[in-house]
C-alpha cells in the first residue's frame, strides 16, 4: 500500500489525468451550479426583484472586513481564525511558488508568488484553524448541536490537504508519499467544492447579496 | 435562568389538528413541502449553511435559555433539516414539535439573518414551517382564531362593522370632553391621511384611537378613518402561514385607501401590520412595494414635530428608554425618527444596549403572543435577556411603539418585577404637546 502511495505511476496519474478531471469538475460543476442557483432563484419572483448591487457590495465589504460587523466583534477569536484561515486557504494554493512552477512547466505561464516562509506560516495557520474549528464543533454546545459527520468530513479534507502539503514541503518522513497524498487531497477538495457545502465559497455571494438588498433596499437598515 | 424543558404546554389547537390529520393529507402536504425545500431559496440556504452556530447569540430565546435547541440554526435543524433527512416521512410527534418551534419559539424577528455571516433568512424558513403546519391544520388555537376572524370579518378580533363605527363615535365623544369640536371623520374622500389601526385597538385599547386622533386634530391634519372593511391593518394570517387570507386582508386594506382616494396611509403603533404592508402582504398581491405611500405612526409624529405643527411645551422628566420594535426599526429603519421624537419630548432619554436594528425582540411578536395565555409562561421565560436589558437602562418609562411589544413587555415587567411602566409613544406625546387655546374646552 505504502509502495503504491509513493509510486511514480500514482504521481503521474494524479499530476496528469486526475488533475484535469479535478479542475474540470471544479470549474464546470461550479459554473453549472451557479447558473442553476441563478435560475432557481429567478423563478422565485421576490429574489432578484429586490437585489440591488449597491447594498450587496456594501454588505460584502463589511463582512469581509475583520471586526467589520457586530457579530464578528462579538466573536473575536472566531473572527480572527476564520479570516486567517480563509485568506490562507485561498491565497496559498494560488500563489505558492511550487504550484506556480508546476503550471510554468506545463504551460509556460506563471504569476506572482509568495515567499515560501510566508506560505509555511499560512499553512500552519490553516492547520491550527482546523483544530480551532474542530474544538468549536466538539466543545461549544450550540455548534456541537448542529454538527453532522459531513461537517467533520469537509474540515478533514482541508486539514489533510494542508497537513500533507506541509509535510511534503519539509520532506518529513517519505516525501513521495506525502506529495501524492497532498495532490490527492487537493483534488478531492476541488471536486468536493461544487458537491458539498464547501460551495459556500460561491453561494455566499448569493445569500449575502440578497439579504443585504432586503435590508438596505426594503428595510432601510444596515445588515452588519 | 429557566430550564428549557420545564414547559409542557398542551395546545388544544395543535392537538385537535393532529387528531384530525389523516395519513393521506399528511403525506400529500409533506411530499409537496419537500419538493419546495429542494428548490428556490430553501435549497440555496440549506446547502450554504456551514453549521457554524454564529446565529445563536442573535436569538433572545437562546440568550435566555442558553440551550442549543433554541438557537436559530438549532430550530432549523429540528424542523427543515430533519424533514429533508427523512424525506418528508415524519410522524405526528415531529409535527407537534415543529409547530411548537415555528409558532412559539421563533418570533420571526430576523435578527439572526443579520448575524448569520451568510445572511441566511432563518425567519423566512421558520415562516415556511408555519405554512407547512397551516396546511396540515396544526396551528395553536388562539392564533388560528385570529386568522379565522380575519377570514370572516376582515379584522383580527371579530369586530363587526357597527361595533367599529360605534367605538370610534364613542371615542370621539370622549375626546370632546378635552378638545373643543373634536371629531373623527369617517370616509372623507381625498383626505391627506387614512389612519388605520389594528383590530385589538377597538377591542381592548379604544383610548388609543382617541389619543392619536386628538394629536392629528390638534396638528390640523386632514385625516380620516374608513368605516368599512379595510380599517384593520393587522395581519395574523401571515404568521399562521395562511397566505391566501393574508392576500385578502391586505387587498381590503389597500383598496380602502384607494376607495377613499387618500394621499397616504398612516399605520398605528404596530409592528407586524407594518411588516405586512411593506414586506409580506404586498408581495403576495404582486406589488413590489405598497401601492400607495404608507408610513408608520412614528414617522407621522416625527413629521409633525419637525414641521412645527405640534409644539412641545414641556418635557418628560423621568428617565425614558426605547424598545425598538423589530418590524418597525430592523424592518424599516424608523429608529432614527423615534429617537428624534424622544429627544424632543424627554429630558433624559437612555438608550438600551444593544439598540436600534440590533435590539432584541420582545418575544411577543411574530404571532407568538397571539398563541394565547397558555404559552405566556414560556414566552416570558424565553426573554429574560430583555428584562436584563430594560433593567440596565435604569429608566422608569419604556416606550414600546408596537402593540405586540407593548403587551409582551408588560408581561416581562410584571413577571420580572421591573420598576418601570411601558407606554405607547402617543401617550407621551399627548402629555407634552401644546393644545391651542381655541381648542381647549372651557368648563
Amino acid at each position: 500500500m505504502l509502495e503504491l502511495l509513493g509510486s511514480d505511476s500514482l504521481y503521474k496519474f494524479l499530476r496528469g489525468p486526475m488533475c484535469w478531471v479535478a479542475f474540470i469538475l471544479f470549474f464546470v460543476c461550479s459554473i453549472y451550479k451557479i447558473i442553476r442557483y441563478t435560475k432557481q432563484l429567478s423563478q422565485e419572483k421576490v429574489v432578484f426583484a429586490y437585489v440591488k448591487p449597491q447594498y450587496a457590495l456594501k454588505s460584502y465589504f463589511y463582512w469581509f472586513l475583520p471586526f467589520g460587523t457586530r457579530n464578528w466583534r462579538l466573536h473575536p477569536y472566531m473572527n480572527i481564525f476564520t479570516f486567517l484561515f480563509h485568506i490562507s486557504l485561498i491565497f496559498v494554493p494560488i500563489f505558492l511558488s511550487a504550484h506556480n512552477l508546476l503550471i510554468y512547466e506545463s504551460w509556460g505561464i506563471s504569476w506572482w508568488t509568495i515567499p515560501d516562509k510566508l506560505a509555511d506560516i499560512a499553512t500552519i495557520i490553516v492547520i491550527i484553524s482546523c483544530f480551532f474549528f474542530l474544538g468549536r464543533r466538539i466543545f461549544i454546545k450550540e455548534v456541537n448541536y448542529v454538527t453532522y459527520l459531513s461537517d467533520y468530513f469537509i474540515l478533514a479534507i482541508v486539514f489533510f490537504t494542508f497537513l500533507t502539503g506541509f509535510l511534503a514541503y519539509h520532506q518529513i518522513y517519505t516525501y513521495k508519499i506525502f506529495l501524492n497524498l497532498h495532490i490527492l487531497f487537493g483534488e478531492i477538495m476541488l471536486i468536493s467544492i461544487p458537491f458539498t457545502r464547501l460551495f459556500h465559497m460561491w453561494s455566499f455571494f448569493f445569500t449575502r447579496g440578497y439579504i443585504a438588498s432586503e435590508f438596505g433596499y426594503v428595510r432601510k437598515v444596515k445588515d452588519w | 435562568m429557566a430550564e428549557a424543558t420545564q414547559f409542557n404546554v398542551v395546545d388544544p389547537g395543535i392537538e385537535e389538528g393532529l387528531e384530525k390529520l389523516t395519513e393521506k393529507r399528511k403525506n400529500e402536504v409533506l411530499s409537496k413541502f419537500v419538493s419546495i425545500l429542494k428548490k428556490g431559496r430553501f435549497d440555496v440556504y440549506v446547502n450554504t449553511c456551514i453549521h457554524c452556530g454564529l446565529c445563536s447569540d442573535a436569538c433572545h430565546w437562546y440568550q435566555s435559555f442558553k440551550d442549543p435547541i433554541y438557537s436559530p440554526v438549532g430550530k432549523v435543524k429540528q424542523t427543515i433539516w430533519e424533514i429533508l433527512r427523512r424525506d418528508g416521512k415524519v410522524d405526528r410527534d415531529f409535527i407537534r414539535r415543529a409547530a411548537e418551534i415555528a409558532y412559539t419559539e421563533c418570533n420571526l424577528c430576523k435578527r439572526c439573518s443579520m448575524y448569520c455571516p451568510f445572511g441566511i433568512d432563518i425567519g423566512y424558513m421558520m415562516n415556511m414551517v408555519r405554512r407547512l403546519c397551516h396546511l396540515l391544520g396544526v396551528v395553536p388555537l388562539y392564533l388560528q382564531d385570529t386568522c379565522n376572524s380575519h377570514a370572516v370579518t376582515i379584522n383580527q378580533m371579530w369586530v363587526k362593522e357597527d361595533e367599529w363605527i360605534d367605538t370610534v363615535f364613542w371615542q370621539e365623544d370622549e375626546g370632546q370632553g378635552e378638545i373643543k369640536n373634536f371629531y373623527i371623520p369617517f370616509d372623507k374622500e381625498g383626505a391627506d391621511i387614512m389612519f388605520s389601526v389594528i383590530g385589538p385597538e377597538p377591542k381592548f385599547k379604544p383610548q388609543l384611537i382617541q389619543e392619536v386622533a386628538t394629536l392629528m386634530y390638534i396638528a390640523g391634519i386632514d385625516f380620516t378613518f374608513p368605516s368599512f372593511d379595510g380599517w384593520d391593518n393587522s395581519d395574523m394570517a401571515m404568521y399562521v402561514g395562511d397566505f391566501e387570507t393574508c392576500e385578502r386582508i391586505k387587498r381590503a386594506h389597500f383598496e380602502a385607501a384607494m376607495r377613499l382616494k387618500v394621499k397616504k396611509i398612516v399605520m398605528c403603533e404596530c409592528g407586524h401590520a407594518f411588516r405586512s404592508v411593506y414586506d409580506v402582504g404586498n408581495r403576495f398581491l404582486g406589488w413590489k412595494a405598497h401601492p400607495i405611500p404608507v408610513i408608520h405612526a412614528i414617522q407621522l409624529y416625527y413629521e409633525l414635530l419637525k414641521s412645527g405643527r405640534l409644539k412641545v411645551v414641556k418635557k418628560i422628566k423621568e428617565p425614558v428608554t426605547l424598545h425598538d420594535p423589530c418590524n418597525v426599526v430592523r424592518g424599516r429603519g424608523v429608529g432614527k425618527y423615534a429617537r428624534y421624537v424622544l429627544e424632543q419630548i424627554c429630558e433624559n432619554f437612555i438608550e438600551m444596549t444593544p439598540n436600534n436594528e440590533h435590539n432584541f425582540c420582545c418575544a411577543a411578536g411574530g404571532g407568538v403572543i397571539n398563541c394565547g395565555p397558555i404559552w405566556r409562561g414560556k414566552r416570558v421565560a424565553g426573554n429574560s435577556v430583555k428584562a436584563d436589558q430594560i433593567k440596565r437602562t435604569g429608566a422608569k418609562i419604556v416606550v414600546t411603539p408596537c402593540h405586540n411589544c407593548h403587551s409582551g413587555i408588560a408581561d416581562i415587567i410584571e413577571t420580572y418585577k421591573l420598576d418601570v411602566k411601558n407606554v405607547f409613544l402617543v401617550e407621551l406625546l399627548l402629555q407634552v404637546v401644546e393644545i391651542p387655546d381655541e381648542l381647549k374646552v372651557e368648563y
